[in-house]
């Protein structure tokens, strides 16, 4: 995350000379839907963080005597399941609120692992160039054209299938795109004149990477990484769905819509229920980062 | 409207956006063009003089302009008068491209690259004319032929991107004429040009309007090229009309201050004949200084070649090499300044990057105070860097734009580990001041300054090591011309105060004259004639010299039209 903190330097220094801070200053750029989007965001935030402590019911807990209840509000539903149970009789809600927790945390730690490597790579790619920066982007190359769930079967047989072994696949699944990414613009932002000036002066490889370059490739970094975030929601849910994924019973938003597709024409809301918490998410992360490009753009401030 | 004008703009405003960040533009203009007259707009950037050229054209709306009063009336062909600030945008198509035509600034983006120049004529003609294929073709050739291209058969079926750039904006000017328009609208044609292809595509614009009967509204910056060109003026300045006036009256009798102001501005070729050294816009020729002599140069290159090689094939097969600086030779002496002067490509900036090491040399040597830079390993380069500093073009691009103005100046003195703390804080003070800013500057980010207070900030920049050697590259290129003439003189004080030695980089043959001790003349990577300014510019001794001379558009009407004729003889196209 050294590149993030880089981008924020200008602003957390103009926070040093009296003008208000980083946080107060996005704050006050937002406007009232970017406010509403980031709120609700927060709140799935706190609601996935305490799962375990504001769900109504474990979420394995199964209850055959009260399967494929309906949300409140229809009919047949009952009062102590507010979004239904599934065909094991287990509460939605609770089902959601962990599967939110899980996916969420994969999603978050599987984007970090692609960032902090495509990044990496694609840095050293775009400024040292040479046969290794040859090679890197000849094998974004060659994963590019492998389909991911491939790779993805051939490392869960030979590693085995355990969570972090699902969260480092994940993660690899969208290191190129960062790659790529961030190559095309070290190239095109090492020969600005700017960089050209800090090497005149007689400036290292370290200050004008982490000082010139990285601050001004950080935008494209960051709606990136939305868009994987994002992804890596549905890389979960459709390795969780093929049995490659989180083994059952414990819940992610994936694997219950996986579950929930055979009761899809008599009990929708089984899958309903956690796919609009997919969509939720993964639409809040493209509007905030969508937003946050501009925020942090210092030259639209 | 007089009764005879061919365009009369009355009254007209345009802004740009809505509401609150509403903008005007272009405030109460008003002004005729009769047929066959050349009126030039000059104005320098903001002026509203381009917005002025894309309302005639009805396109103020393609870039977020509303007019927002005023008429622009038009004599059509039939005699009827339109006004085109309310036109319909189905009268507006028949009108553009037949009757009222536009050369850009740009050639390569004015001309379609996935189609020939000659199908690109060719479809004009279709448009308007309702010509044939092969009779359209064969008008087309005919154009390209009158535009003065040479093999016009074989340049007929060229895709832009094969032609230079002086060709395709005569293909443009071809394209303008198809339709034999009443009225050419030329927006800047000739700045993205060399000075050379400049004269040339002058000429052939002036002859054709002529031969056409053709009247042409110019939008230009340049004095120079006004003074070529015009019959009237109109002189404007943020979105307002200052003056208009007949072109040697302006030239010879300027009413208003701002005129007198940026005429002065303007470097006039020749005008320093007889003084000793650079001398300041506005400053008493008697006080330019001669360089001081010195028994030892501060720069010594001893024939420096920068090659690019060139690769082709799958496996990248050394397939040649571009000579970009191919056995260049030279020397500074503390307190002078040499200019290097050529046109695009002749490799004068590679000459000063190569300098700096910032382009890899191939062979030669560069002798700073007699030390070899090219042979300094890393870190000993990087604290000889403390002596040459660079300042380019595109102040725009030369400053980063997520650092304030404060980090970016003491960022060499960071590097170097000169000052810490509250001394940085008050280098960084004098700094600025220096230049001409204040020291509440320093806690704005680039964006909020103007292109002239940028380049100053890129001088503090390269000022804040006290270097000996300052490369100037295009240094005020980019600039307005009274910003270029306040930066100028900013380089010429530096200098006498501080003892500098420039380099000074540039295609503009009038700020040379104003700036050097001495000039080096760059073509195709070599140098073609060094002298002292006086030699240069008032005894060229190569053809070369005499024809770059010879192009420059001067800023005099009573000058400026004799001398086209001389470059032609020179530079045959």
């Amino acid at each position: 995350m050294t590149e993030l903190t880089a981008s924020l330097a200008p602003t957390l220094a103009a926070g040093r000379r009296g003008k208000p801070s980083l946080i107060a200053t996005l704050w006050s750029r937002a406007n009232l839907f970017t406010r509403i989007n980031l709120s609700v965001f927060a709140l799935i935030l706190i609601l996935a963080t305490l799962a375990q402590w504001i769900a109504p019911f474990d979420p394995d807990a199964q209850k055959l005597l009260a399967r494929l209840k309906p949300p409140m509000g229809f009919a047949g539903a009952n009062t102590t399941n507010i979004l239904g149970t599934d065909q094991l009789g287990r509460d939605l809600l609770s089902r959601t609120l962990y599967g939110l927790q899980l996916t969420m945390a994969i999603a978050l730690i599987g984007s970090l692992i692609s960032l902090v490597l495509g990044v990496t790579l694609g840095v050293i790619a775009g400024y040292a160039r040479g046969w290794f920066g040859g090679l890197i982007m000849a094998v974004v190359d060659i994963q590019l054209a492998i389909p991911f769930t491939l790779i993805a079967l051939v490392v869960i047989a030979v590693f085995g299938n355990s969570l972090p072994v699902l969260i480092v696949t994940i993660g690899l699944a969208g290191w190129e795109t960062y790659a790529r990414i961030v190559r095309a613009q070290v190239l095109a932002t090492a020969r600005m004149p700017f960089v050209e000036a800090a090497v005149a002066a007689g400036a290292k490889h370290d200050r004008i990477l982490l000082k010139h370059i990285l601050p001004n490739i950080v935008t494209p970094i960051i709606v990136v990484w939305t868009m994987t975030f994002s992804a890596l929601i549905l890389v979960e849910s459709s390795l969780s769905f093929l049995g490659l994924g989180v083994q059952p019973p414990t819940a992610t938003l994936g694997s219950m819509v996986g579950l929930g597709r055979d009761y899809l024409a008599s009990s929708a809301w089984i899958a309903l229920v956690p796919a609009i918490a997919i969509m939720f998410v993964s639409l809040q992360v493209l509007l905030i980062g969508d937003w946050l490009r501009d925020a942090l753009d210092i030259r639209l401030k | 409207m007089s009764a005879n004008a061919l365009l009369a703009i009355e009254n007209l405003s345009v802004s740009f956006g809505h509401g609150e960040k509403a903008r005007r533009v272009v405030e109460g203009l008003s002004f005729d063009v009769f047929p066959g007259e050349c009126v030039a707009v000059v104005g320098e950037s903001g002026s509203g003089k381009s917005v002025t050229a894309f309302s005639v054209l009805g396109l103020t709306g393609f870039n977020g302009g509303t007019i927002d009063t005023g008429a622009i009336r038009f004599k059509r062909r039939d005699g009827s008068v339109v006004n085109l600030a309310k036109a319909e945008e189905r009268m507006m198509r028949t009108i553009r491209g037949d009757e009222i035509a536009m050369v850009f600034q740009e050639p390569m983006t004015a001309l379609n690259p996935v189609f020939t120049v000659g199908e690109q004529i060719a479809e004009v003609l279709r448009q308007h004319r309702d010509m044939d294929r092969q009779t359209a073709n064969a008008k087309a050739l005919d154009l390209i032929t009158r535009v003065h291209i040479s093999d016009p058969a074989r340049r007929f079926t060229q895709y832009p991107h094969e032609l230079s750039g002086g060709m395709r904006q005569r293909v443009v000017i071809a394209m303008a004429l198809a339709c034999s328009p009443r009225l050419l609208i030329a927006d800047e044609p000739t700045t993205a040009l060399d000075v050379t292809i400049q004269a040339q595509v002058l000429d052939l614009m002036r002859d054709l309007a002529r031969e056409e009967g053709m009247a042409l509204l110019f939008i230009t910056h340049d004095m120079g090229v006004v003074a070529e060109m015009a019959d009237r003026v109109v002189v404007m300045h943020k979105g307002r009309k200052v003056e208009e006036q007949g072109v040697e009256k302006l030239f010879a009798q300027p009413r208003e201050n701002y005129t007198r102001a940026l005429l002065s501005a303007v470097p006039k070729l020749g005008s320093m004949a007889g003084t000793a050294g650079p001398l300041a816009f506005g400053a008493d020729p008697r006080t330019a200084k001669p360089a001081p002599a010195a028994h030892e140069p501060l720069l010594e290159v001893k024939n420096l070649s920068t090659w690019f090689p060139i690769h082709k094939g799958l496996l990248k097969r050394h397939a040649g090499d571009v000579k970009a600086v191919d056995d260049v030779s030279f020397t500074i002496g503390r307190g002078e300044t040499l200019s290097l002067v050529g046109e695009s490509g002749s490799g004068k900036s590679t000459t000063g990057r190569s300098i700096l090491r910032l382009a890899k040399p191939h062979a030669g040597e560069v002798l700073l105070e007699g030390q070899d830079v090219l042979k300094l390993d890393r870190d000993a380069m990087r604290a000889k860097r403390r002596d040459m500093q660079i300042v380019f073009q595109d102040p725009y691009a030369a400053l980063d734009p997520r650092i304030d103005a404060f980090d970016q100046i003491v960022e060499p003195l960071v590097i170097h580990g000169v000052e810490k703390g509250s001394a940085l804080r008050d280098r960084a003070v004098e700094l600025v001041r220096r230049v001409g800013l204040e020291a509440e500057h320093l806690d704005r980010y680039p964006h909020e300054f103007s292109g002239g207070q940028r380049q100053r900030l890129c001088i503090a920049r390269a000022l804040s090591l006290s270097p000996k050697l300052i490369i100037a590259d295009e240094a005020v290129s980019a600039l307005d011309v009274s910003i270029q003439a306040q930066v100028v003189n900013l380089l010429i004080e530096l200098q006498q105060e501080l003892g500098l030695s420039y380099l000074f980089i540039s295609h503009d043959m009038g700020v040379v004259e104003r700036t050097s001790h001495r000039v080096a003349v760059m073509r195709h990577g070599k140098i073609v004639e060094t002298g002292t300014r006086a030699q240069i510019f008032e005894a060229p001794k190569h053809d070369y010299t005499k024809a770059l001379i010879a192009a420059v558009p001067v800023a005099d009407a009573t000058r400026g039209r004799s001398r086209s004729a001389g470059v032609r003889k020179l530079l045959p196209a």
